[in-house]
C-alpha cells in the first residue's frame, strides 16, 4: 500500500476502498513511532483509542454511513481538551489534567469520523514562537533538526511536515499558526476570530485566540475547515455565521484579483533572500490573472508593542485560574492559602509564562491602565483602520509570514524580545481579527519561506482559493523534509 | 526604569513566588519588554477610541435555563485534593 499523505487523497482512497481507515491509522502511527523519537513533535500519542476510533470508522462506512473525512487520521494541538486523555497545554501546570469533556472542535473531528492519533507539542500556554517553551521539551524542525519548527503550535506543523500526519489542529494568537506552517514548510490557516469555536480550547488571550486546521495543502485546509467552523453557543464569542462550503470557492480563477503589497512587510527587517522568493510568487499570482500593488499598514510597526500588552493581560487574567485548589499542579505541604498559590503557580509556570503574567499584571495595575492597556485598545483600532482602508482597494494582501526562515535552536531564549519579534508580520491580523494563511513558497538555506495571504473578514473561500490556485502550479507544498535520522 | 521592588510587588499580586536570586535576570527582562511596549508612545492617540473586541460584536445573553448537569464528581477527579465533595485548602480561618 501507497500511503497518501493528504486529506484529498486519503479521503479518496477510503471511499474507492483502496485500503481501511484501520490500515492507514496504523501506518502513520509507525511512522510516529519510528520518526518521532527524533522531533518530539507529540505530547501524547493514543495507538489503542487511534485503532478503537479507525475501526469504527471502517464499520460506520460498511454501514453505509461515512462522510468525506470519515476514517482519515489527524492530531490535536494539546491545547484542545480531549475527554479521557492528557490535556497539558505544553505546561507543568496540567502535566496530569484530564479534561472531563471534548472542545467543541474536537467533538465536530470526531463526529466527522476522523481518528485523532494523539496530542501535540506546543509552547507552553501556546506562549512561544519556537516551541522551544513546552515542559516536554523543544520540538524539532523536520528539514533541519538544529532549527525551531516556530511556535507555538510547533508540534502540529513539524508532525504535518514530516508527515507523521495529513493534518492537525492549531490555534493562532498572535501568528501561532502561520509562523510554525512557515518555518515546516506546511499551509496552515487561522479564521476571522469567531469562526472557530473556542469552548474547550484552553484560554491565553481570549480577545485574539483562534483555532484553525494545519495541512500540506489549501485543499486540505479547505476540507477540515469546514468541519472545524460554525457557530457554537458554547462560545460567547461565536460568530453567528454558517460555515460555507470552502470547496466550492477552490478552483476559481483568479483573474482580476487585486493583491496588495503593504510597503511595511518589505522592510530593513525582512531576509533579502524572502524577499526575492516572495517576489517570485507574486509574479505567479500576475501569472494567474492577479493585478498587484503596493499599500501602505502604516500602524504595523505599533502591531507587536500593541499585542505584547494586550495578550499579556489577557493572560495574566486568564492564567489565574490556576491556583492548585481545583485542578493543576499543587505544591507539597503549603504553610497557608497564599502560600499555596504562590508556590503552586510557581513551580506550575516555565519562565515565559510568569514573564508575560507579570506584564499583564503590570499594565493592568493602578496607575499604569491608561498608559499601557488603554493605549494599546486605540493602536488596535488604528490597526483594524490600516487594514479596513486597503481593504476597500484590494481582495488579500500578500506578505511574508516571518521575516527569516527557521532559526537555530536556543538562538533566542535569552532574549524574549528578540523571540517576540518573529512575530512582526502576524500580530496585526490577530488585533483586527482578520483571517489570514501561510503556505510554503520557496527554500532558502534548505529551509522553507512562507507566503502569508491575509483577506477580509470571513474572507477564507478566497484565501484558499488564492493559495489552492497558486498550489496548482507550484511545487513548493509538496515537497517533505528527508528525515535526518 | 524598573526597579526590583517594583517586580517582587508584582509578583505579589500575580501570586507568583519569586526567589530572591531570580529577581535580577526578571528585572531585566521586563525591562526589555516594557521597553518595547513603550515604542507605543511614538504615535499620537488622542480622540481614537479603544477597541476590545475585532469584531466589536456585542456580549451574546443566553436564556436563564440551566443548560449543564450537576458533574461535581468528574469534575473532582482533577482536584488536587477534596473532601466530602468540596476542595480542600489550608486553613483559612483559626
Amino acid at each position: 500500500m501507497t500511503l497518501p499523505t493528504t486529506v484529498a487523497a486519503l479521503s479518496a482512497g477510503l471511499a474507492q476502498g483502496d485500503f481501511s481507515s484501520v490500515e492507514i491509522t496504523t501506518a502513520f502511527l509507525d511512522r510516529i513511532a519510528a520518526g518521532d523519537g527524533r522531533l518530539n513533535s507529540f505530547i501524547t500519542v493514543l495507538p489503542e483509542a487511534a485503532l478503537q476510533a479507525a475501526h469504527a470508522a471502517d464499520e460506520r462506512r460498511h454501514a453505509g454511513m461515512a462522510g468525506p473525512l470519515t476514517g482519515v487520521p489527524y492530531a490535536n494541538k494539546d491545547i484542545f481538551c480531549t475527554q479521557g486523555a492528557k490535556t497539558t497545554c505544553g505546561s507543568r501546570m496540567l502535566d496530569t489534567f484530564i479534561a472531563p469533556y471534548d472542545a467543541t472542535v474536537v467533538t465536530r473531528l470526531n463526529d466527522a469520523g476522523m481518528v485523532m492519533v494523539g496530542k501535540t507539542n506546543m509552547d507552553e500556554f501556546a506562549m512561544g514562537s519556537s516551541n522551544e517553551s513546552s515542559f516536554y521539551g523543544p520540538c524539532l524542525n523536520p528539514w533541519k533538526t538544529s532549527c525551531v519548527p516556530g511556535g507555538s503550535s510547533g508540534g502540529s506543523a513539524s508532525a504535518v511536515a514530516a508527515r507523521f500526519i495529513p493534518f492537525a489542529t492549531g490555534t493562532d494568537t498572535g501568528g501561532s499558526i502561520r509562523l510554525p506552517a512557515a518555518y515546516c514548510g506546511i499551509s496552515g490557516l487561522k479564521p476571522t476570530y469567531g469562526r472557530i469555536s473556542r469552548f474547550g480550547m484552553i484560554a491565553f488571550a481570549s480577545s485574539l485566540d483562534q483555532g484553525g486546521p494545519m495541512a500540506t495543502t489549501a485543499e486540505d485546509l479547505a476540507l477540515t475547515l469546514g468541519i472545524m467552523a460554525g457557530f457554537d453557543s458554547r462560545d460567547p464569542t461565536s460568530a453567528d455565521v454558517p460555515a460555507e462550503d470552502f470547496m466550492a470557492g477552490l478552483s476559481q480563477p483568479l483573474a482580476g484579483l487585486r493583491v496588495g503589497l503593504p510597503r511595511e512587510f518589505f522592510d530593513a527587517n525582512l531576509d533579502a533572500r524572502i524577499s526575492t522568493t516572495l517576489e517570485a510568487a507574486v509574479r505567479i499570482l500576475e501569472s494567474l490573472g492577479a493585478t498587484c500593488r503596493e499599500v501602505s499598514l502604516s500602524s504595523t510597526a505599533y502591531a507587536v508593542p500593541a499585542y505584547y500588552i494586550i495578550s499579556s493581560a489577557e493572560c495574566s487574567s486568564n492564567l489565574s485560574r490556576y491556583d492548585g485548589v481545583r485542578y493543576g499542579h499543587r505544591c507539597k505541604a503549603p504553610k497557608d492559602l497564599a502560600d499555596l498559590y504562590q508556590r503552586s503557580r510557581a513551580e506550575g509556570f516555565g519562565a515565559e509564562v510568569k514573564r508575560r503574567i507579570l506584564v499583564g499584571t503590570y499594565a493592568l495595575s493602578t496607575g499604569y491602565y491608561d498608559a499601557y492597556y488603554a493605549k494599546a485598545q486605540k493602536l488596535r483600532r488604528l490597526i483594524k483602520e490600516d487594514f479596513t482602508r486597503v481593504f476597500a482597494e484590494v481582495d488579500v494582501i500578500a506578505g511574508p509570514t516571518s521575516p527569516t526562515v527557521a532559526f537555530g535552536l536556543g538562538q533566542k531564549t535569552a532574549d524574549p524580545v528578540a523571540m517576540y519579534l518573529s512575530d512582526i508580520y502576524t500580530t496585526a491580523v490577530n488585533l483586527a481579527g482578520l483571517p489570514a494563511l501561510s503556505i510554503p513558497a520557496g527554500m532558502v538555506d534548505g529551509l522553507p519561506v512562507g507566503l502569508q495571504l491575509i483577506g477580509n473578514y470571513f474572507g477564507e473561500s478566497r484565501l484558499l482559493n488564492v493559495a489552492h490556485q497558486y498550489q496548482s502550479v507550484t511545487d513548493w507544498h509538496a515537497r517533505a523534509p528527508a528525515l535526518e535520522s | 526604569m524598573l526597579e526590583a521592588a517594583e517586580v517582587k510587588a508584582i509578583a505579589k499580586l500575580a501570586r507568583i513566588q519569586m526567589e530572591p536570586a531570580e529577581l535580577p535576570a526578571m528585572v531585566e527582562q521586563l525591562a526589555g519588554i516594557l521597553a518595547l511596549i513603550e515604542q507605543m508612545n511614538a504615535i499620537d492617540t488622542t480622540d481614537v477610541e479603544p477597541l476590545a473586541h475585532p469584531l466589536e460584536l456585542p456580549a451574546r445573553r443566553r436564556a436563564d435555563v440551566v443548560t449543564e448537569r450537576d458533574e461535581r464528581t468528574a469534575y473532582q477527579t482533577n482536584a488536587p485534593e477534596t473532601r466530602e465533595g468540596y476542595f480542600l485548602v489550608p486553613r483559612v480561618i483559626e
